[in-house]
């Protein structure tokens, strides 16, 4: 009867239309989204991220728990490349939550208004795990994070308007931020411009663009695909030839895979963090400023 | 009074109601309804003002000056370089990229995913037909050397904006290879019912504990768990029929099923199944002979209600419960019925820093129990009694993902019934006890090869060894993982 009442009174500001001063409920799928909504969302949004920073973003269990947080939502906030195929539709389907259904403000695709890169001519799996969408780590670029950032500042201004002012402030600060730290990376990164990096999987190419450090060698052979010692011999070769001095590898992958490849070239291995969230890198700035420093500093010290 | 009078003042009483109201009085209804309507415009148009001033105002305020990294223009009050900023922010200018390759059309959008998946599997056993009692499910292999008994076509899509469709198309290969065809599952789903509701209709597997929803390809094993098996038969359980189910407003997951399943025919086993005919052509079900019987009402129908939760224990473990029930009449004897329970159980540990999905441990339990009304048959070979069957069964299952694309598992099968005069002749009857180590390597999400040992054990056959490998793939659309 106790536990009635209580529900009854939480009903009862909705069904007098009495409007809830609840924070705005934001779920993000992955953390670099989870960190562009909180540089916007502020303490506005009560925000809660479903994958975690160290773990593959590819494979994240459909817990029962993120149906609960789904349920409670009043935005979802996805990549909407397919990076997020494996496991997020059984969760939408057991959420039961018409605010996030497709083409509801509520459902926030960052990809909308972003040039993906490498959209596949043809589906074929026998080229590993491709994406439909195209490459769906665009947030390795800053210049996309702001076209997230404003997209989000829109939804969230639609979502909960009294609160529209707070989130375009937040968006100005954001990318203010952004460009004067953009500036800083381009001025560091610009000495080593062309300089090649080697990366495990194919999930720094927007990075790789935006500040010119090319980043087609994998340790991967194909998407997915776990490296074989015949590809790491090639991998070897290739880096020998053209001089590469830095693999880099995130926290879920083999790191020692890594190391063996780097022993051979005389390469440094650079841990990098999937997303913010990882190795000290709480904010999204502060996660883009610890990759341009560590490529950076490895360029020098690779000399 | 007699009849014809009541009719008659009836109609009369009726048509001097309907011919009440004046024709000014219509006129002034008539007259007051254009009021209305023309107040209601009036306020409509006022609240469309408003909502465009905010909206306006709204828009105004979530600007930004600009989305490129062009250095903020200065900030401004004139409304026409805020409309201009706010086209601006609204298509946001795509930052120049080395090698920009064009997003054109989306690959791969349809209205309808459609997936296809086979497991074929080879291998042998002590026993010369495994099927007749070792590998009783459908979908367990058929025989020694090969066997196909899953090849599914897989189809889903939004119907319209309130639901979703689901269809599984099974083929599969009889022991002389012939096909079979199956409409295992063929359901839609709402979703947009109010209240946390969601409603299921169609033919589709029961929501009864973990495995029996699950398709094989799913399995950690290439046969179905013996318990499983006995109460539920070789196809699962499965009917046409509808589901209402409900998310509750707990702070941790907790869901109520409710089915309702026609529950005729093979794959509701314990229920009005006519069984299997014997060399007489005489239907059988647990040596009785079955009877044709048909809906008599509501209490003939097979029910299955569920309730299942779910815990994070820490960031890493997670643990998913149930128990379910099923309660239905079966086809022994006009008023025989048939009761099942279970409790279910799947824990799984994966570490923070998990690479495609690797390292993992998970642990599932299923415990059932059957309470089966038979009635008797004095015609049957050896006159059957009146009686009632109680099965009661469990399996556990350990499967460690222990690197990358492997993952080797160990399962315990138990399933033990009181004694019943027809045991000698029911392979889904009497003790039974079987170990099934297995070792799998997936190159991909999309290819499987599996090595499965089972030791086994019955009171019917004595002891028993078989080997089974098992090669699965997966074409088309990228399943997504329930938990």
């Amino acid at each position: 009867m106790k536990t009635f009442l209580r529900f009854a009174l939480l009903l009862l500001p909705a069904l007098l239309g009495v409007p809830a001063p609840a924070k705005l409920k934001i779920v993000a799928t992955t953390p670099d989204l989870g960190a562009l909504a909180r540089a916007i969302g502020g303490d506005q949004v009560e925000l809660t991220t479903l994958a975690k920073p160290t773990e593959d973003p590819h494979f994240v269990d459909a817990k029962p728990s993120f149906i609960v947080k789904l349920n409670h939502a009043d935005a979802l906030l996805e990549g909407g490349a397919e990076l997020e195929a494996g496991w997020l539709t059984p969760l939408l389907e057991g959420a039961r939550n018409p605010r996030l259904e497709a083409g509801q403000p509520g459902r926030i695709a960052a990809a909308e208004g972003v040039a993906l890169l490498e959209v596949p001519a043809a589906l074929d799996r026998s080229q590993g795990d491709i994406h439909a969408s195209g490459n769906p780590h665009f947030l390795t670029d800053p210049l996309n994070a702001k076209i997230v950032a404003a997209h989000l500042a829109r939804s969230f201004a639609e979502l909960d308007g009294p609160s529209a002012r707070v989130y375009g402030a937040n968006l100005q600060k954001f990318n203010a931020a952004l460009d004067a730290k953009m500036a800083e990376w381009q001025s560091l990164a610009a000495p080593y411009a062309g300089r090649p990096l080697v990366t495990y999987h194919n999930y720094w190419i927007y990075f790789s663009h935006r500040f010119g450090w090319p980043m087609d060698l994998f340790l991967e052979p194909k998407p997915g695909i776990p490296p074989t010692p015949a590809h790491l011999a090639g991998v070897i070769t290739k880096m020998k030839a053209g001089n590469l001095k830095l693999v880099t590898v995130q926290p879920y992958q083999n790191r020692k895979t890594a190391e063996t490849v780097a022993g051979h070239t005389g390469a440094l291995v650079l841990d990098w963090p999937s997303f913010p969230g990882g190795q000290g890198t709480e904010g999204y700035l502060e996660w883009m400023d610890f990759l341009v420093q560590s490529t950076v500093h490895g360029f020098e010290q690779s000399k | 009074m007699n009849f014809r009078t009541i009719i008659a003042c009836t109609f009369a009483l009726f048509f001097t109601a309907a011919a009440w109201p004046a024709e000014d009085q219509v006129q002034q209804l008539q007259l007051q309804l254009k009021q209305l309507q023309s107040e209601f415009e009036k306020t409509r148009l006022q609240q469309q003002q408003q909502i465009e001033a905010l909206t306006r105002k709204l828009e105004a305020l979530t600007t930004v000056p600009s989305v490129a990294a062009a250095p903020a223009p200065a900030k401004t009050d004139e409304p026409q370089k805020l409309g201009q900023e706010l086209a601006a922010a609204r298509v946001p200018p795509n930052p120049p990229i080395a090698a920009p390759v064009a997003s054109g059309t989306k690959a791969g959008s349809s209205y309808m995913n459609i997936s296809y998946g086979a497991l074929i599997t080879a291998g042998g056993s002590t026993e010369l037909d495994p099927r007749a009692q070792l590998e009783l499910g459908d979908h367990d292999p058929l025989k020694r050397g090969f066997s196909l008994r899953n090849a599914e076509i897989a189809v889903d899509g939004a119907i319209d904006p309130y639901f979703k469709g689901f269809a599984n198309i099974v083929l599969k290969l009889d022991k002389n290879n012939g096909t079979d065809i199956e409409l295992e599952e063929t359901y839609l789903q709402s979703t947009s019912l109010p209240a946390n509701l969601q409603l299921k209709a169609g033919q589709f597997f029961a929501s009864f504990g973990r495995q029996n929803p699950q398709h094989p390809h799913t399995w950690a094993f290439v046969d179905q768990p013996l318990i499983l098996n006995r109460t539920f038969g070789p196809d699962g359980l499965r009917g046409i029929g509808t589901q209402l189910s409900w998310l509750a407003p707990t702070p941790f997951y907790t869901e109520l099923f409710l089915s309702v399943f026609d529950g005729q025919g093979g794959p509701a086993f314990s229920f009005r199944n006519p069984g299997e005919p014997d060399p007489a052509g005489v239907n059988r079900f647990a040596g009785r002979a079955t009877l044709d019987r048909p809906l008599r009402g509501a209490q003939d129908l097979l029910f299955v209600p569920r309730l299942a939760t779910s815990f994070e224990l820490s960031a890493t473990q997670t643990l998913l419960a149930g128990v379910s029930a099923a309660f239905g009449p079966n086809s022994t004897g006009p008023d025989r019925r048939t009761e099942i329970y279970g409790v279910d159980i799947f824990w799984k540990w994966k570490p923070a820093d998990a690479a495609q999905g690797f390292p993992y441990l998970t642990w599932q339990t299923e415990a059932l129990y059957r309470r089966f009304e038979a009635a008797a048959d004095p015609l049957a070979p050896v006159p059957l009694p009146r009686e009632t069957l109680r099965d009661a069964g469990i399996y556990s299952q350990v499967v460690y993902g222990f690197v990358p694309r492997w993952n080797a598992g160990l399962r315990f099968d138990y399933a033990t019934g009181n004694a019943g005069t027809n045991d000698v002749n029911d392979p889904f009857r009497g003790q039974r006890v079987r170990f099934s180590p297995e070792l799998s390597f997936l190159p991909s999400e999309f290819s499987k090869i599996k090595f499965q040992y089972n030791y086994d054990h019955g009171d019917l056959f004595g002891t028993a060894h078989s080997i089974w490998l098992q090669l699965e793939f997966g074409l088309g659309a990228h399943a997504a993982h329930k938990f």
